[in-house]
């Protein structure tokens, strides 16, 4: 049912935003169609099973876990992600949480059980249908990550600069693509997510089922694949870079409501 | 235990900038460098191809992140300089095979941590510009180069340039977005001829 609203918002968003990158591309209007079939919803529940599950040398489910509305928490959780948790004292975006809930409540060692975190066409990981899962538990409510304490405020300062860091040998940033209205890849839009006007559509939607390959995507995989492709080495999954970066890009889409798990090309 | 070594970083960096206001790009000093290549040490981990050398900065990377891409003249200039005089152009003519420089224009692989090593590489050359008028899947990002030689004919200055611009293009523009395929060590010389090739060649698609 509110999957039936989401594609009437996703569908309004791409007519009503003409000078943003989606509109610009070809895809637009394929991504509008197939929002109407994609198996979010499956993954959601496979997600709320998943989250009910004893697992690990301590048995016991995630169901405890603190996302930062106290244990046990989940809906509209992840509109106050990422943030600080003074139990790790450091800021975590929702995989990264899940991760620590993962390894603290159930007992699994970080090698357990981020092992897997990015799942394919045939089985989605882990991480993946959970995120799909939280996520999906604040669709409809406005997107405030953390942003008042002092780490929190590095973190997004830190993601800033990170945006714009030209490394590696073909000198990439995120900027490099990502930096100018207006501009392509191929045939695919580029966002400007320092902007608001485009991290909002953005930054609302995932995690998202990607059409192009069939499968669920999560931001840490996001990042992973961007950093892949400006042929730089490969960042640890949850590291302070990555949830930098997503902590940035979502601060700057504040105060959007959360319409996902969506769509992607 | 590595973990404790960012906390100093981070609150260093929030401590040397002011948060930037929404939709700008951050000023960035010297010790936000050092600090942002110490945390990419320790937060990235090799993989394939991709070593972690690839995280180290070099003279040109430097002073474009210093300077958001828009060195001054006096420092921009020396740098540029430098880059041209490091091109190994090769002897005679720089013109190669079109339908080569085709296929390399088009494949985007190549230096991936997931691409074979001893594969050589594309140059990702359509991800950003138009390039032969047949192909529709053209990005954006650099300046169509449909009809580019029609346009200056093939004489050896324009091969000259047109190979040099490809091996490092920051010899011309030290911020240019484009990267430095020659200098990188990404293609080849007979990849840089076959792409020289495509662009001059009266006979390649691109000047139809």
């Amino acid at each position: 049912m509110r999957r039936i609203a989401g594609t009437a918002l996703l569908a309004s968003a791409f007519a009503a935003a003409p000078a943003l990158a989606q509109q610009q591309s070809p895809y637009a209007e394929y991504q509008r169609m197939a929002t109407e079939s994609a198996p979010i919803e499956l993954y959601e529940i496979a997600g709320e099973e998943l989250w009910k599950k004893k697992q690990g040398p301590k048995n016991v489910s995630l169901e405890a876990c603190d996302l930062g509305q106290g244990p046990g928490v989940v809906k509209g959780a992840y509109t106050h992600l990422p943030r600080y948790f003074a139990d790790a004292d450091r800021v975590m975006d929702l995989e990264g949480r899940l991760l620590h809930c993962m390894m603290t409540l159930q007992g699994r060692s970080r090698e357990d059980a981020s092992k897997r975190v990015f799942g394919n066409a045939d089985k989605a990981s882990e991480m993946e249908v959970l995120s799909a899962y939280v996520a999906g538990q604040s669709h409809g409510l406005p997107m405030r990550p953390g942003a008042a304490h002092s780490k929190e405020k590095a973190s997004i300062e830190l993601g800033r600069k990170l945006y714009f860091h030209r490394a590696g040998p073909w000198d990439f940033s995120c900027a490099s693509c990502h930096g100018e209205e207006g501009k392509r890849i191929r045939m695919s839009g580029l966002p400007v997510l320092f902007k608001p006007e485009y991290a909002r559509p953005l930054m609302s939607t995932w995690p998202a089922y990607r059409v192009s390959t069939s499968k669920i995507v999560t931001l840490q995989w996001r990042m992973n694949d961007c950093y892949r492709q400006m042929r730089m080495p490969e960042p640890a999954f949850g590291s302070d870079t990555t949830v930098a970066l997503i902590h940035f890009m979502t601060a700057t889409a504040e105060g959007v409501v959360y319409r996902g798990p969506g769509i992607k090309r | 235990m590595k973990r404790y070594l960012l906390y100093p970083v981070a609150a260093a960096l929030a401590a040397c900038a002011a948060p930037g206001p929404v939709g700008e790009r951050p000023g960035v000093a010297p010790r936000d460098l050092e600090m942002i290549t110490a945390l990419l040490k320790r937060d990235f981990h090799e993989r394939g191809q991709a070593k972690m050398d690839r995280i180290n900065l070099d003279d040109v990377q430097r002073v474009c992140n210093l300077n958001a891409d828009n060195p001054p003249e006096a420092v921009a200039k020396p740098l540029e300089e430098a880059q041209l005089k490091a091109i190994k152009f090769p002897n005679g003519s720089l013109m190669g095979d079109w339908k080569n420089g085709e296929r390399i224009a088009q494949s985007g692989r190549g230096s991936m941590w997931n691409d074979k090593p001893g594969v050589q590489p594309g140059g990702s050359c359509y991800n950003c510009h138009q390039i032969s008028p047949k192909v529709e899947a053209y990005g954006t990002l650099g300046p169509s180069l449909a009809g580019f030689g029609k346009i200056r004919g093939n004489r050896p200055e324009i091969q000259r340039y047109v190979y040099g611009k490809i091996y490092n293009a920051k010899a011309y523009n030290l911020c240019s977005q484009m990267p430095r395929f020659g200098h990188a060590g990404t293609l080849n010389e007979q990849q840089l001829k076959d792409l020289v090739a495509l662009l001059l060649d009266p006979a390649s698609p691109v000047n139809q």
